[in-house]
């Protein structure tokens, strides 16, 4: 029998083997990547190194990145959630225009409450709201069957709309229209900011850097410890709690779910809200930790830089577990920071930014089958060598035909 | 226009399997079998599950390779790399679940993945003639024109049976043929067996009913482990000698049943009808009793209601008309939280689909109904995981299910494992009433018979327990009284001690109770 330190450390050890798969993939994302480099006459070792320098080169190259990966965070729980509960939430875009809409109106109208009270409110009704926005996809799939993908991506549409309209007329403030002509909202006052994030560093660490405040001159805001806390929290709902326990139990097995007692619609509704609440979160946070005011060009990811389609990849990314999402939106906030300093740096088509993105999607997606063969073959071994205590006595009967 | 549109097979006088050798990652299914069978002969394949008889079936029909080892047919080393060489062979394998297409006439089914003698234009007529000579020929009555949706799970055996034959199939493999069949169908698939090997082919016969074995074969390869345990003349071999040979230690061969103890009614139906998936009446009128302290019975074939009568008591179906009653209490129309907290235990059919969540560990899937009740609870929401873990833990113990731990997922677990801890999961919950639908079905002889001692004991400490099977031998060793579904309806019930086999057979074919005695 191995002892239990035995065991442990065979654990670790296999997680680890586990992510050997992944970081081949990756190798073989940047190997393919490279060609597409090569023939477009781009040298591919400028170019990583130049994706690599800008994603975390820096102090501030950093900083931008985890900017980046916050919003990506927040719409990866939700999707985490969503997909654990068996239905496919398409709608974290619109989810985030929502939850935005609802945050900085919030915001506005509260603008003579202390930031005690205006910044929670403002974060509560942009979670609600994007609950709400991601509850009428769950209401239509739960009771009347329609399919949740078609729904929520259509609802993104209806949600650029419905934003372009509200910027163009109730919350447009006039005072701001002048500058460039992008229709915007009034400015939230710097009270009812969500702070910049500083990290004081220890003084072993402060040679290293050079500096004690790690991030003092950044962008880097609260939003990141926010959406991090809400991971950890999540991944307690999701394994530690009934409710839990119950989407978890849907997404994986409707039948059964229906067998144990289970409200199979309600738990298909409450997984698509709350997708949408977390999804609304990242709406709000964009907007009081980074904008201070919404704005668009207009354009379906004008407001959202796509981070709701991000985040579905960041969640298939940190495999569908809210933990694994924040090295995986970390991940994926510096592959578009670092991706733009080397389409500065080399004049790189955009395009071939999205086309590099997508290939390492694919890649990695692709290599989680190794992975799960790893953990399946290792079960299997587990259940082949358990050991029971025979039976003595002979109690083994064998049915008698009886006629 | 003749069968000789295929190149006649040679004929399969004799073909061995030598030294086969199959890995899995993490198991050795099959370790060094050897295996012969000539024409003229029925050799029954015997093992329990995961003894490896499909495995090695599925080498030889050409769906597995082996890791080493050969296939001899007639003394020469063939390969064989897929289904379709091993029917160029002659090699034919009627699966336990029918590879036919519903929508399809019998004609059409058979003419599928056959080159038309017609070349691209369809010769659905020629492949009618040719079908209806080869079940003149072997007795195998079909109509060619009829669609498969239309047939009889025997039927569309027979259909399975005819395409191969019409393939010129020399061997032939039946995997668990009798599974789905009355006592009446056995019957006949056996004259139709005899007269095939009369024929001059050869029959691979995979089971682990060992009446039938006794009855159809000429040889016996009993497998345990992936590891061929002996190969014997029929004649001579007695059923004790077989179970030994496939448990591979002594076994006693009949249940010991106290007298029947029967208390006042637990689980009544009153007139109760429901609709099927189809949307027809898949429920007409069923009114039935179950004692406290007894078993009922519910034989039937396959398809005839019993699912959805389960469905219907367990919640899961709304009954559209009639009344149901738990322990006295009206339960139509309450959800099924309601109706477990009533006291109704239910070990669903399809115990991976209905029963458990594959991908959920044993403890998680130990808690299925409960995991929101007391004492798994803490502060409404928290699972409690050292009690979740301990109750569990208790009932692997108890219930002798092997597993590595509590949080091993619960789909790496075998069959029968499985099986104890859904049984151990609705025992410990101590239900009124035990709606146990198949609860047998695909699991080895000991967890079959420790299941059985189970429900016995239950049976004697007072719960009611219905008893849904397919399995006749089942019905008559466990029951107390038995039921008989056809088409949606009770043909009767009859006192245990006070009916056949060969009745209720009769009775599963749709007669009454008057007209069978």
């Amino acid at each position: 029998m191995p002892s239990h330190s035995q065991r442990l450390l065979q654990n670790i050890l296999n997680r680890l083997l586990d992510m050997v798969p992944t970081l081949l993939a990756l190798v073989l994302a940047f190997l393919v990547a490279s060609i597409l480099l090569f023939a477009l006459g781009a040298d591919p070792g400028t170019a990583i190194n130049s994706m690599l320098q800008g994603a975390f080169g820096t102090e501030n190259a950093t900083a931008e990145t985890l900017v980046k990966a916050t919003p990506i965070l927040f719409v990866a729980i939700g999707i985490s959630i969503a997909f654990r509960g068996g239905v496919i939430n398409i709608g974290g875009e619109g989810q985030m225009i929502a939850g935005a809409v609802a945050g900085v109106t919030t915001a506005l109208v509260l603008k003579d409450a202390p930031a005690i009270i205006t910044i929670p409110m403002s974060l509560v009704m942009g979670f609600i709201s994007g609950a709400f926005y991601g509850g009428i996809a769950g209401f239509l799939r739960a009771y009347f069957g329609v399919n949740e993908i078609l729904s929520t991506i259509m609802l993104n549409q209806v949600a650029v709309q419905l934003m372009n309209y509200l910027l163009n007329n109730p919350l447009l403030d006039p005072a701001e229209l002048g500058t460039n002509h992008i229709p915007k909202t009034a400015r939230i006052l710097a009270e009812h900011q969500l702070p910049r994030l500083t990290i004081n560093l220890p003084e072993v660490l402060v040679s290293i850097f050079g500096h004690a405040d790690l991030f003092a001159k950044t962008r880097l805001h609260y939003g990141l410890i926010i959406a991090i806390v809400l991971a950890i929290l999540t991944y307690i709902l999701l394994w530690r709690t009934t409710i839990g326990y119950r989407i978890r139990a849907v997404g994986q097995n409707e039948r059964a779910a229906r067998y144990a007692g289970i409200n199979v619609k309600r738990q298909m509704m409450l997984s698509l809200v709350l997708a949408g609440g977390f999804a609304g979160l990242a709406g709000v946070v964009q907007v009081l930790g980074l904008q201070y005011r919404l704005q668009t060009d207009g354009s379906p990811a004008g407001f959202t830089a796509s981070a709701g389609f991000n985040g579905i990849v960041a969640a298939l990314f940190g495999g569908l577990n809210p933990i694994g999402a924040i090295p995986a939106s970390a991940f994926f906030g510096g592959l578009l920071v670092g991706a733009q300093k080397m389409q500065r740096d080399l004049g790189v088509p955009a395009a071939l930014i999205t086309a590099i993105n997508g290939l390492i999607v694919v890649f990695v997606v692709s290599s989680q089958i190794f992975t799960q063969r790893r953990q399946r073959r290792r079960a299997n071994i587990a259940v082949a060598t358990v050991d029971m205590p025979e039976a003595d006595e002979p109690v083994q009967p064998v049915l008698e035909e009886v006629v | 226009m003749n069968a000789t549109q295929f190149a006649a097979p040679p004929r399969i006088q004799h073909l061995h399997m030598q030294g086969i050798v199959k890995r899995f990652p993490g198991v050795l299914a099959v370790d060094n079998v050897d295996f012969e069978v000539k024409a003229g002969e029925i050799h029954a394949l015997l093992g329990e599950n995961g003894a490896g008889k499909s495995t090695l079936m599925k080498i030889l029909y050409g769906l597995y390779q082996q890791d080493e080892g050969q296939v001899l047919i007639n003394g020469q080393p063939t390969e064989i790399r897929s289904p379709s060489d091993s029917i160029r062979q002659g090699i034919g394998m009627i699966h336990q679940h029918f590879m036919l297409v519903p929508s399809l006439t019998v004609a059409a089914n058979v003419a599928l993945g056959v080159k038309s003698s017609r070349g691209w234009r369809l010769d659905l007529d020629v492949v009618s003639r040719r079908l209806e000579e080869l079940s003149l020929q072997y007795n195998l009555k079909v109509n060619p024109n009829t669609p498969v949706w239309q047939l009889a799970v025997g039927e569309q055996q027979r259909v399975e049976i005819l395409r191969a034959l019409y393939k010129n199939a020399a061997l032939l493999i039946l995997d668990e043929p009798t599974a789905v069949l009355t006592p009446q169908e056995v019957d006949d698939l056996f004259r139709v067996l005899n007269k095939m090997t009369k024929d001059g082919h050869a029959l691979i016969f995979i089971s682990h009913k060992l009446h039938e074995v006794l009855a159809i074969s000429d040889r016996v390869t009993v497998l345990r482990d992936g590891r061929r345990v002996d190969t014997i003349p029929t004649e001579g071999a007695t059923k004790l000698s077989l179970a030994e040979m496939m448990v591979g230690r002594p076994v006693v061969l009949e249940y010991k049943k106290l007298p029947l103890q029967a208390a006042s009614d637990r689980l009544v139906l009153q007139d109760v009808s429901a609709l099927s998936d189809r949307g027809d009446a898949g429920l007409n009128g069923v009114s039935l009793s179950v004692r406290g302290g007894e078993i009922v019975g519910l034989a039937g074939v396959s398809g005839n209601g019993q699912r959805e009568l389960a469905e219907v008591i367990a919640g899961l179906r709304p009954a559209t008309s009639g009344g149901i009653l738990i322990g006295g209490i009206e339960t139509r129309g309450k959800s099924p939280s309601v109706i477990n907290q009533l006291g109704l235990g239910y070990i669903p059919e399809e115990r991976m689909i209905d029963g458990a969540v594959k991908e959920f560990t044993v403890s998680e899937n130990f808690i299925l109904q409960d995991h929101g009740r007391q004492p798994y609870v803490r502060g409404g929401i928290f699972m409690k995981f050292r009690t979740i873990e301990n109750a569990c833990r208790e009932a692997i113990k108890q219930y002798e299910i092997k597993t590595p731990g509590t949080d091993t997922p619960l789909k790496s677990l075998s069959g029968g494992n499985i099986q104890k801890l859904i049984l151990a999961r609705e025992l410990s919950r101590n239900p009124k009433v035990l709606v146990a639908a198949q609860p047998t079905r695909g699991v080895d002889i000991g967890a079959t018979e420790y299941i059985h001692q189970r429900l016995l004991a239950e049976r004697d400490q007072g719960m009611a327990i219905l008893l849904i099977s397919e399995d006749l031998d089942e019905i008559m060793a466990l029951s107390d009284r038995v039921a008989v579904m056809y088409e949606g309806r009770i043909v009767g019930v009859v006192d245990r001690d006070a009916v056949t086999v060969r009745q209720i057979g009769a009775m599963m074919a749709g007669s009454s109770l008057e007209m069978v005695e």
